[in-house]
């Protein structure tokens, strides 16, 4: 899947994964708000276009690492509705038997090596992905999804260099939503694209516009296709914005001006392409209607799935601290 | 004396010292809204420039704390979660710890590391962590980690005061508890433990949040006739070795007890020191209370079973003197 033009069946199938996003979020976020899951969940919403528009050029044996915002990377790259919903209840059948959250959580068999706690974390590791990946010699890529305060870290300067390097196939993928958690981006960056920094790891850089799926969808074809090629990694830096506050839906503490707000919410990246479908006859907005009906239901099943689901056995809480050893090889 | 929350006690901690010392300045992510946790809420509206967001880089943070205070000022660095000061950690163990040693005492480096620790929140492996044995185990750093509001206040102005670097270390879940505090400024002196209630017949000298538990443990068993000492040592490191051993030769049994894992946490220097120096005065072997050997898990119940507290310190209290057994 390098082809610069989305097949019919390829826009389709991106519409449904952006509309899966959103639903899922807007539900997540309201459950974390009724205080019905515990603990934190970063919602994707307003940022569905970078997920799936980069995902759309993998394939199920490449690998993505993910951030504390991570539903959306997860779904873009197909990940299990009924996992993921289990695993923010904490529940048994849960992506991690409930031990990891929305934070932490993970799925080997479609490469994706995790969500992340730690700003930053992931761009060493998708290096070493990528190194795997290079190894190996049959074609596959990692990307690298983090956001512009993570841009800040020395990790991913450390994992940027070494990666160009190494000339491994990786796509740090910028998501540039204005803010790390309360602070606008001017804050944490003296320099306004993010993308500027490639040239300084020694890599190509390109800005892209993170509200518009298609756009997403040709630069990220283009930075994987020269990665399968064999010609290293690529920085992009998706310019978009997350309609809601860091932390749930409304933590209260992000100041953003209203008409920043409205802005963003102007370039919905659901409704653009949503229109260019129309556009082009290939969904009616009835048929548009139809599909977020059907991922509602898809997500109600997936919520009474975790509902219903066991919470994890007293017994796991001490499991898979290691690799099963014989008894008497770990510290009570 | 006013009732206030704990992390009120810590901003008024910093605002006294600012007003008095230009050279003192606050930085760290989101600081300027008074930093997740609010230990800084409100100054920023005070001393303005003084108090600043950094990027999130706490590296660069941490640097800027030690290159600061080398040259003459008295950082106050906040690294949000104590997990992640595994991101700084050559900052901290290598740079910071080191180098007024390594330079032949020359050096001078009056900064505080404000930092949050522990679990009970549902936030899992990566925001959880109690890694002050870490800490503790480098010579050059002072540890501290109050465990009331009162305490809160008098050790931050104390840790401002030092000359040396001080990581000063709260539980996330105390910092919303209140107290009395007075207004004024004081100190609670670093290198000073506190007996936090007074018993005859066994100690638990307890870190951070295990010190409330201590207490609940001490009011549970007192019904069976038993008192208990709680001793909490406040300052990690140096530790004040004296007032644990006093206690210890006065009721013959230990109990050490912290939310870290507990194989190779600080607890065991404690058992260790208890050992070395009342052994003659020990009616029992020493025992520890901390987490089992795993990462903090995210369900609500596993967390509540990997949390130490009141209950597994009842256990040990009843492991030591069984009911029936007279103290
Ligand atoms: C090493 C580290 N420092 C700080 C934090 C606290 N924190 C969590 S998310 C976040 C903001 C991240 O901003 P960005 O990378 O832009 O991602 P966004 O939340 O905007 O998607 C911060 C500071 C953390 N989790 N890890
Ligand atoms: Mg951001």
């Amino acid at each position: 899947m390098c082809a610069m033009e989305p097949t019919e069946a390829q826009l389709v199938e991106m519409f449904r994964r952006m509309v899966r996003i959103r639903e899922f979020d807007e539900r997540a976020g309201l459950l974390l708000e009724r205080a019905i899951v515990p603990g934190a969940v970063h919602l994707y919403v307003g940022e569905e276009a970078v997920a799936v528009g980069v995902c759309a050029q993998l394939n199920d044996d490449d690998y993505i690492t993910s951030t504390h915002r991570g539903h959306g990377h997860l779904i873009a790259k197909g990940g299990d509705l009924g996992k993921m919903f289990a695993e923010i209840y904490g529940k048994a059948t849960g992506y991690c038997h409930g031990k990891g959250g929305s934070m932490h959580m993970a799925d080997q068999s479609l490469g994706i090596l995790g969500a992340n706690g730690i700003v930053g974390a992931g761009g060493p590791i998708a290096a070493g992905a990528g190194y795997t990946c290079k190894f190996r010699k049959q074609g596959q890529v990692t990307v690298c999804f983090f956001g512009d305060g993570a841009a800040a870290e020395g990790s991913m300067h450390e994992a940027g260099n070494l990666a160009a390097v190494l000339n491994l196939p990786v796509i740090f993928v910028c998501e540039n939503n204005l803010y790390g958690e309360f602070a606008h981006v001017d804050e944490h960056h003296a320099i306004s694209d993010i993308a500027d920094m490639a040239t300084g790891w020694g890599m190509a850089g390109a800005v892209v516009d993170g509200m518009d799926v298609l756009a997403v969808f040709e630069a990220a074809g283009e930075a994987i296709a020269r990665a399968r090629r064999g010609e290293g990694p690529t920085l992009l830096e998706c310019k978009t914005y997350r309609f809601y506050d860091h932390l749930g839906r409304d933590y209260g503490l992000t100041k953003r001006p209203e008409d920043e707000i409205a802005h963003w919410k102007a370039r919905d990246p659901i409704a653009r392409l949503g229109t260019a479908l129309a556009e082009r006859s290939l969904i009616s907005a009835a048929d548009q209607d139809r599909i977020v009906e059907e991922t509602r239901a898809e997500i109600e099943a997936a919520i009474a799935f975790a509902q219903e689901s066991p919470e994890p056995a007293p017994s796991a809480l001490l499991e898979d601290v290691y690799v099963p050893e014989p008894a008497g090889t770990t510290n009570g | 004396m006013p009732e206030k929350l704990f992390s009120q006690g810590i901003v008024e901690a910093q605002a006294h010292e600012m007003r008095t010392d230009p050279t003192i300045f606050v930085a760290g992510e989101d600081i300027e809204l008074g930093g997740v946790f609010a230990t800084a809420k409100g100054l920023r509206e005070e001393f303005g420039s003084r108090v600043f967001n950094t990027p999130i880089a706490e590296a660069a943070m941490t640097g800027l704390a030690i290159g600061a205070a080398a040259t003459g000022m008295r950082p106050i660095v906040e690294i949000m979660f104590m997990d992640f000061m595994t991101v700084a950690m050559d900052q901290v163990v290598n740079q910071m710890a080191k180098m007024r040693y390594m330079f032949g005492g020359e050096t001078r480096l009056p900064l505080v590391l404000i930092t949050h620790a522990g679990a009970g929140h549902q936030n899992a492996a990566q925001h959880s962590q109690s890694l002050e044995a870490w800490f503790c185990h480098v010579p050059g750093l002072k540890v501290v980690w109050p465990s009331d509001p009162y305490d809160g206040k008098g050790l931050m102005i104390a840790a401002i005061r030092d000359d040396n670097p001080v990581i000063y270390i709260t539980n996330k879940l105390a910092l919303g508890t209140r107290a009395d505090v007075p207004d004024d400024a004081y100190t609670v002196p670093i290198g000073k433990a506190a007996v936090k209630r007074e018993g005859e017949d066994v100690t638990v000298v307890a870190v951070g949040a295990m010190v409330p538990e201590a207490i609940k443990a001490a009011d549970a068993v007192a019904e069976r006739g038993l008192s208990v000492e709680v001793v909490d040592p406040r300052t990690l490191s140096p530790l004040d070795t004296d007032t644990i051993v006093r206690s210890v030769r006065k009721t013959g049994r230990a109990i050490v007890a912290h939310e870290a894992v507990q194989f190779c946490g600080y607890g065991a220097e404690v058992a260790a020191q208890i050992a070395q120096h009342a052994f003659d005065a020990l009616d029992a072997p020493v025992l520890r209370v901390g987490a089992p050997f795993s990462p903090v898990p995210f369900n609500p119940n596993l967390e509540k079973a990997w949390l130490p507290g009141a209950e597994e310190i009842i256990a040990s209290i009843e492991q030591l003197i069984p009911t029936g057994a007279r103290a």
